[in-house]
Order: C-alpha cells, then structure tokens, then sequence
C-alpha cells in the first residue's frame, strides 16, 4: 500500500513509445482523492495514450502506475477485474455496444459480477438515464437513433453503473455544441461533488478546464507538468502561454482570472 | 463488522421505524432488495428511516431508499429520514432530483400467446414480401444505372471493374477447382458403385459428364462464391454506410451503385461464366482420373464415352446460368450492404442474411431454368 491514502492514481516515471517514437519520457503524476484533472496537450501528445495506460489498454514501456494504491501492471487478472470495479471509462464517441439499447449498455457491468434481479437492475439503469440527464424513453433507443450529445451522456452512464470511485473521461464535449458542452461540464461537476468522485479529464476544452477543473496537467516534451490554472496562465514556457493566452484562451478564461494574469506578467 | 446491509423494522411510540444498516451499496443491492421484499410495509402511519447505521452509500443505495420511501408513500404513510450523515446528503438529493424514482411495472411478455404468436407471424410475411418488393426495386434501380452507362460508357469505372475480376474470380480459382475436382472424384465413384451392379460401368462417364457440366459446376462456383463474394460484398459496403463513407459518396455527386455495385456487378458477371468453365473442367478432371483408377476407364475410352454422352448444348446450358447466378449474388450482397444501418451487430446481420438469400435464389432460379430447359425439350 502507498502510503498516502489520498492519491488515488501515482504515476512514477511512466516511459511510454511506439517504436522508437518515444511519447512519454518519465512522466510523475499524482491525482488526489475527490479531485478533477484536467490533462491537456497538442494533438499527438499523447493523452489519450496516457488514458489508456492508466487503465490497463496501453502497457508501458517502463515506470509505475498505482491506482488507489494498487501496482496496476502488476496484478493478476483477477486482481484487474476487482479493480476494474472501482473506476468508469468513457471513450470518445460514448464507445456504446451498437447491438445493445441504452438500458442494456447500463446493465452490461451490473449483470458481470452482481447477480441482480433483473428488475432491480432495470430499475438501476433507468436511475442512472435520469442521473446523466437523458429522458426515460432513451432507456430502450439503441445507440444509432441518438444524437451524439446523447450518446455522451448513455456512455456516462454506463461508467457510473457500479458507482465507480474514479472516472475517465476522454474528450467527453468534443463535439458538442457549446450549450451541450456547458450542461456536459455541469453535469460532470454535479455528479462529481454528489458521488465524490475523482474525475480524470482528457480534454481539449478550454471552457471545461476552466469551468470544472482543479488543477491542470499539461503534457509537454513527453513530461508532464502539473499545477493550477493560475499557475499556468503565469508560466512562460512558450506552448503552454499559447495555449492558454491565444485567443480561444483568453476568450474561455473567466473575468477576474484574465484581469489577473497580465498583471502578474 | 457491519460488512452486510440490512434494514430492520421496529415499533416506537407508536410510530414505525426502519433502521437501514451497513453498507447500502450495489455490490449489496441483491440481498438488499431480497430483504425489502420481504418487508411488511405498514399501512397510514408515520414512519421514519433511520439512516444511522449506514456506513457507505452509493446511488444504487441511494435509490433502494428512495424506492422503499417511494412505497411507504404510496401506501399512505408519512414517511421522513432521520439521522441522515452530512456526506450522504448530496448523494440522495442528486438521485431524488434527477433519477427516476418510481419503480418500474412489470411487462408481460407479449409473444407468449396465441394472438402473440400470429402477430410474429403476420410481421415476419409482411416483412419478407417487403424485402422481395425492395430487392426487385434495387434492381430496377441497377438496370437503370446500366441503361444509363449505355449512353455514357466513359462513366464505367473499369481499373474498379478488374480489381473485382481478380478479387471475386482469379483468387477463387484455388478453392473452386479443388472443391470441383473433389465432387468429381466423388461423382465417379458413388456413380461406379451403383452402375456396377448392372454392369454398366462405362455409364458412369455419362453420368458425370451430364450432371457436371449441367448442374454441379455451375452450382458449385455460385455457392462457393456467394459465400466468399457476396458476404465480402455486404461487410465492405455495409461497414462504408457505418463510416458514412456511402454518404460522402452521395455530397461529393458521386452515385453510390455507380462506384460500388456496377464493378462488382460486371466484375462477378464476367468472371462467374469463366470460372463455371473452370469449374466443369475440373470436375471433368477429378471424376475422370476417378474412373481410370477404380474402373479402369483409360482417357480414350473416357473421351469416346464422353463425346457420345453430351454435346455441345450440355456445356451451354450450365454456362449460359452462370451470368443470371452473378446478377443475384452481387445484386443481393451489395443490396444488403446499403441496407445497414449505424452499428456493428446490423454489419454481421445482414452479411448472414446475403448469404443465405443468394443461395436461396441462386437455387430457386436454377430450378425455374430446370423446367424451362425441359419444357424446351434442351
């Protein structure tokens, strides 16, 4: 066991490459408990692949990852699989199984390990259609007739089916429209704070980092440079004052944070 | 240890409480819901639910509780929490304001009765005569595409056309010649076997010359290449029309039969009649060297036999079905692949589906050609 219990996902040192591209160069993350991180980076940086080594998809090529103080790339399979309980993913376009209606989709975690009645895990899903924020008749759509904000939103579901204590999310309002991606990002937040989760956020958005994040990651140089926005609006290392003072920066920054930032510089 | 999770009833000052213990989360909620069956809910009363045994709570928990108050409710009782803990509030309000609460009716299968089963029935014959009436609209709609290329033959698109020659015909060569040369072997000998009885062996050149030539070979390649064209046909374009490539085909003016059915219909319309020949070749091959080892029918022999048992004609009429065997495999495999619709299972579906339904025509036109050829006295 790791001995601080409030990091719930440690990262030492973590090498990632394809070949000889390399992609990550020891990366250090720590997210802590209840927190939302932000990942950020340009396209190619690699945050999805960062996302997908922390939950197992990707192996690395050297480094540690522990979540919730458990080796994850050591662990028997069975191991994995209880693990895996503990945390929800949501892939990009909701990764819905096409073959299966929204309820269905909900049901596919619960019916693994639980043995519910099959009433009662209806019931479960058709809560969780109205936590995300989706009108009861979804519950029986398949993932074609919905739009693609809906889609999102079946997708969230599923990744709260079991009540995880850590979600990841990969560009979850990419996408969307900008009204859809604000009741995205609220929703998040209200989820968030009610089930106390500790969300990881792949994004490129800059309004969702500013609107529900903690602290921020950004992946730069194949390292990993954690802090918060305010920190980050006053570094100057040449990408990441780009990114967040060009203009979809400075326009997605809320007022008092922009009237703060050039006073620092 | 509180591990489990309970809920108890008692009686205090004459009111009902409902003491709800231990871990109310999902990995709990079978036995949870086990155990608020079996509660005997009181009825126009006032009742609390103490939450203070509860040790963790999740959303599943959250709404068994909510449920259960829903019930109480429902039952005339007044119903309110007690003791609920700081950190499980905002749970249980987020689940209250945004899950849907009331529990669910049971559904009665409908397909278990009489009128159910006639039901299934009448949709499943509407729903085939629909498909005939939507496959023959497909055709029309290709015949017209064709006519139109009639006019403008620069629109055919012809390095598109022999990819689908070289796909759908010359790399089946391998597996159609072996599995012709094998039923050929195998035609010669049952044919022996029973011919022998009667002394009639050299009758059986007669009888593979006929039924290969007219039948097995043609038959044969437009199975074998229904199963390995006519699916590929229905997965590649049905997995376009699940990328939406089949509708950026259609912004950029592009006309979908045009660039992906019209190759692939004269693609396997001219190589299907080859391979039949090909086919009847070596099917002629397998069932000859055949003979010549179990009957000791030399190749002269075979030959003389043979010219006297068929004529030209034999060989036309097994050829002559093969192009009529091509329109339907194409026709079929590529109307089933703009059929799917947005997802993985409909991919898989509806290939199945092309599969089966071509050898069902391929076979259901062969018969028609059987009376035809007859009534033509061929």
């Amino acid at each position: 066991m790791a001995g601080d219990t409030d990091c719930v996902i440690r990262i030492r040192n973590l090498v990632n490459a394809f070949g000889n591209q390399v992609i990550h160069d020891g990366v250090d993350l720590d997210v802590r408990r209840g927190e939302v991180i932000g990942i950020v980076g340009g396209s190619g940086a690699g945050k999805s692949v960062m996302l997908r080594t922390v939950v197992g998809l990707n192996r690395p090529r050297s480094g540690s990852i522990e979540v919730l103080g458990r080796d994850v790339l050591h662990m028997t399979e069975e191991e994995q699989r209880e693990l895996e309980t503990h945390w929800g993913v949501l892939f990009q376009d909701g990764a819905l199984f096409s073959s299966l209606t929204v309820a269905q989709n909900i049901e596919v975690p619960l019916k693994e390990d639980l043995h519910l009645p099959e009433r009662l895990m209806a019931e479960i899903a058709a809560c969780k259609i109205g936590m995300v924020g989706l009108p009861p008749e979804a519950a029986d759509k398949y993932p074609a007739q919905l739009s693609g904000g809906m889609r999102k939103r079946a997708g969230l579901a599923r990744a709260l089916a079991l009540d995880p204590e850590i979600l990841f999310l990969d560009e979850p309002t990419a996408g969307l429209d900008p009204i859809g991606a604000a009741a995205f990002d609220q929703l998040i937040k209200d989820l968030q704070s009610s089930l106390g989760l500790t969300v990881f956020l792949v994004t490129h958005d800059l309004d969702s980092l500013f609107a529900i994040c903690d602290r921020v990651a950004v992946l730069i140089d194949k390292k990993m440079r954690v802090a918060t926005l305010d920190e980050h609006l006053r570094d100057d290392h040449p990408w990441i004052h780009a990114y967040f003072h060009g203009p979809r920066g400075r326009a997605a920054r809320p007022a008092e944070a922009a009237d703060r930032a050039p006073a620092v510089r | 240890m509180a591990a489990a999770a309970t809920i108890l009833a008692s009686e205090e000052r004459g009111d009902t409480v409902l003491r709800a213990e231990g871990e109310w989360l999902v990995a709990r909620a079978a036995e949870l819901d086990r155990t608020l069956h079996n509660l005997q809910l009181p009825q126009g009363r006032h009742v609390t639910l103490d939450l203070s045994g509860v040790d963790r709570l999740d959303s599943a928990g959250a709404w068994l509780l909510l449920r259960t108050e829903h019930e109480l409710a429902a039952r005339g009782n007044r119903v309110e929490f007690a003791n609920l803990a700081q950190r499980f509030a905002p749970l249980l309000e987020q689940v209250r304001s945004r899950g849907v609460v009331e529990p669910l009716p049971h559904p009665i299968p409908a397909h278990h009765t009489f009128v159910g089963f006639l039901e299934r029935l009448g949709r499943i014959t509407a729903m085939l005569l629909q498909r005939v009436y939507d496959i023959l609209g497909f055709t029309g709609l290709v015949t017209v595409t064709v006519m139109r290329l009639f006019r403008q033959p620069r629109r055919l698109r012809v390095i598109a056309t022999l990819v689908q020659m070289e796909v759908v015909g010359l790399n089946a060569m391998p597996i159609v010649g072996l599995l012709s040369f094998l039923i050929g072997v195998v035609m010669a000998y049952q044919g022996a076997d029973q011919l022998r009885r009667f002394g009639a062996e050299i009758y059986t050149v007669n009888l593979l010359g006929i039924s290969v030539l007219r039948e097995l070979g043609v038959l044969l390649s437009a199975i074998i290449i229904a199963g390995r064209s006519g699916s590929a046909f229905t997965a590649q374009i049905g997995t376009m029309q699940v990328n939406e490539e089949i509708d950026a085909l259609r912004t950029l003016g592009l006309d979908p039969v045009e660039v992906l059915v019209l190759p692939r219909l004269f693609g396997l319309g001219i190589t299907l009649p080859l391979i039949v020949f090909y086919a009847d070749f070596m099917g002629l091959l397998g069932g000859g060297l055949m003979s010549w080892a179990a009957l000791g029918i030399n190749p002269p022999n075979f030959f003389t036999q043979l010219h006297t048992a068929i004529s030209q004609s034999t060989l036309w009429v097994g050829v002559l079905k093969a192009p009529f065997f091509a329109a339907i495999i194409s026709l079929v495999g590529c109307y089933e692949g703009l059929n799917v619709t947005r997802s993985a299972e409909s991919v898989g579906r509806l290939t199945t589906q092309s599969v089966v339904e071509s050898i069902f025509f391929v076979i259901v036109t062969d018969a028609v050609f059987s009376i035809v050829f007859s009534m033509l006295k061929i």
